[in-house]
Order: structure tokens, then C-alpha cells, then sequence
């Protein structure tokens, strides 16, 4: 893949740590190819149940600190960052209307090549679906000789039955330094979250776990004018 | 947070009392809970800073976890598995209950100001 084709890539993700699982490796791609990267960030993981392990985050403290891990790891990304002020797990209750106008600007203003963020409803958490098709909307909406090309990552169990295979693979594999780096920088959502992965009855020590799982990062092209909503 | 002392806890609960405070009160098993097994069902809910005020408040000791129940004017705010507190600097009295990875499985925050946002 060329990668440096693109002029600006926005990645459009509800949750702090969304983009280093998803989609850190790719980022640091086209970062290498000299192409500018925006993330726009809808929340700060306020409801977050993860508070580190052992725990050193409480309810009203891990908004500051998940907004630090954010800055961290978007440094390490070497990307621009844009905190949107949502509040978490209520994304799908506010107006998609005026979600997807915002949206809109940032990316007529930063004259977006591509856009990735979430495949609505095939991406687990009701967040991800919400601002996914947000998102989605705001694509929309933008004169098509104009519209940036779409990548969206899915990832409920049964995706291919609905959607297929993706048509994006990224091997990140030569950039993984790098994606660990970024994923450790939100130790208050990681360290929990990882000790719950093991490659079937096997437990795997921290590298190999996050090597297995997230190796790969998958997208779908996705032409809006197509997508049913 | 640090492991729930009850006497130092119930005597917040006590000083907090019959003035109006705003309530965090919370439980949820994740937004993952179906993804990582497909027979469980996510289930969640939080309310954020209930205006009320209580006239009896009490912590009590369960077998892994305790208890609190806040008795006001027109009904009951309740919550058990609770682990840890946390007094802040705003004076606020945190309690969350963790399982044994850390994460929170139940909250129930008491404050005389307003919790943020």
C-alpha cells in the first residue's frame, strides 16, 4: 500500500485507547510516510471500569488521567489530537445531526484524504457505533467530488456474514515497537484488559498476547451513498 | 481507593447526613461482558448526581464486601459490593467495590458539591 498518497488522515474514535488498539500501527504508517494524522477523540473514557491493576484510578480521577494517557499516546503517535467533550456511554443518545456537523468541519477544514473510524453496528460498543455513524454522516454530507475516502474497522463476532472480509489488511508487524508503546501508555485501561486475552487455553506472556490479537489491523472501504443509513 | 475501614466510613456517612448532597450510584459487568462470552448479557447503570437528602445512612459488613443503604424522605438508595473509599480533597466520600482483577463493579459517591459534568 502507498501510504503516501493520502495529504490528511482524521481518525474518528470515541474512546481514549480506541486508536492504539485499532489502528496505532496504520497511524504510524502513514506518519512515516510524511502524512499528517488528526485524531479526533469523542470522549475521555469517563465510565471506564478499568482503574489499573492494582488499582490507582477511581471513578472521579480517571478522566484527568485518561486525558494524560491520550496526550501520551498521541505522542508517541506523532499525531495531532482534538478532544470532542462527549461523555461517555452517552454518544447515541445525543444528536447525530449535530455530531456529524461537527465532524463535517474538522474535516473539510483539515481537507481530510481519508477518513477511519468505526463500521455502525458492527463494532461492540454502543460508543463506537454511535460516533461510527456520525461519522459516517459527516462523509455524507460532503460534495462528493470533495469526500475523503472511508475506512471503517468492524469487529463483532459474525461481521463476515453481514459485511464480508475486509478489504484493508495491515500487517503491522515492522511497527509494533511502536503500537505497544502507545497501547502501554494507557495503563489504566490496558494493564486489565490484557490479562484477559489468551489464545485459547493457552496463557500468553504480554507481547504475545497483543501481537496475536492485534497484529492485524483490518478496515472496510466504504461508500456511503451505499451504506443503509 | 483503599480497603473500606467501616467505622471511618460510616462516620461520613453520618456527617453527610440530613444536608441535601449529590449522589453517584452505579453498577455495571462492562461493555464487553457479551463480546467475551456470548451467553452474558451486558447490564449497567449509573445516575449521576441525584439531588437528595438522607436522614439515616448505614455501612454494613457482608461476607466479601459490604453494604450502604441511605434512607431519605420518599424511598432508599442502595448498593452492596463495595471494596474501597476514598475520601477527596472536596471532601467528597467515594466507595466502589472492584472484582479481583480491579475493575469497578458498583459505585456509590456522596458529595455536597455537584460531581463534574
Amino acid at each position: 500500500m502507498d501510504f503516501s498518497k493520502h495529504k490528511h488522515v482524521v481518525v474518528i474514535y470515541p474512546h481514549p485507547d480506541d486508536e492504539s488498539f485499532g489502528t496505532a500501527g496504520t497511524i504510524t504508517k502513514f506518519r512515516q510516510a510524511g502524512v499528517p494524522v488528526t485524531y479526533l477523540c469523542g470522549t475521555l473514557g469517563e465510565m471506564g471500569r478499568n482503574m489499573g491493576q492494582p488499582t490507582f484510578a477511581n471513578r472521579e480521577s480517571l478522566p484527568e488521567i485518561r486525558k494524560e494517557e491520550l496526550q501520551n499516546a498521541c505522542e508517541v503517535l506523532d499525531m495531532d489530537l482534538v478532544m470532542l467533550g462527549l461523555r461517555d456511554k452517552t454518544i447515541e443518545f445525543e444528536s447525530r445531526d449535530e455530531i456529524a456537523e461537527r465532524l463535517k468541519k474538522y474535516i473539510e477544514q483539515l481537507e481530510a484524504t481519508l477518513v477511519i473510524t468505526f463500521y455502525p453496528p458492527y463494532a461492540v460498543h454502543p460508543d463506537h457505533d454511535a460516533l461510527g455513524a456520525a461519522a459516517f454522516e459527516a462523509v455524507k454530507r460532503i460534495d462528493k467530488n470533495k469526500r475523503p475516502e472511508l475506512w471503517a474497522n468492524a469487529f463483532i463476532a459474525n461481521r463476515e456474514d453481514y459485511i464480508g472480509h475486509p478489504d484493508i489488511v495491515i500487517d503491522t508487524i515492522d511497527v509494533f515497537d511502536t503500537k505497544v508503546k502507545a497501547l502501554e501508555q494507557h495503563r489504566s485501561q490496558v494493564e486489565g484488559m490484557l490479562s484477559q486475552l489468551t489464545d485459547g487455553e493457552k496463557p500468553l506472556n504480554k507481547n504475545e498476547r497483543i501481537l496475536s490479537r492485534f497484529q492485524y489491523e483490518t478496515y472496510y472501504t466504504v461508500d456511503v451513498d451505499s451504506v443503509p443509513f | 481507593m483503599k480497603a473500606i475501614q467501616l467505622e471511618e466510613v460510616q462516620s461520613y456517612i453520618d456527617k453527610l447526613a440530613n444536608e441535601e448532597v449529590y449522589i453517584h450510584l452505579e453498577t455495571t459487568n462492562g461493555a464487553y461482558a457479551k463480546a467475551f462470552d456470548p451467553n452474558a448479557y451486558n447490564v449497567g447503570a449509573y445516575i449521576r448526581n441525584a439531588k437528595l437528602t438522607y436522614t439515616r445512612g448505614k455501612i454494613v459488613k457482608g461476607e466479601d464486601a459490604y453494604r450502604v443503604g441511605l434512607k431519605h424522605e420518599i424511598g432508599w438508595i442502595y448498593a452492596e459490593g463495595l471494596t474501597d473509599y476514598e475520601i477527596t480533597d472536596q471532601d467528597q466520600l467515594l466507595l466502589a467495590g472492584h472484582d479481583r482483577e480491579g475493575r469497578l463493579m458498583a459505585a456509590l459517591q456522596i458529595s455536597r458539591i455537584p460531581f463534574s459534568n
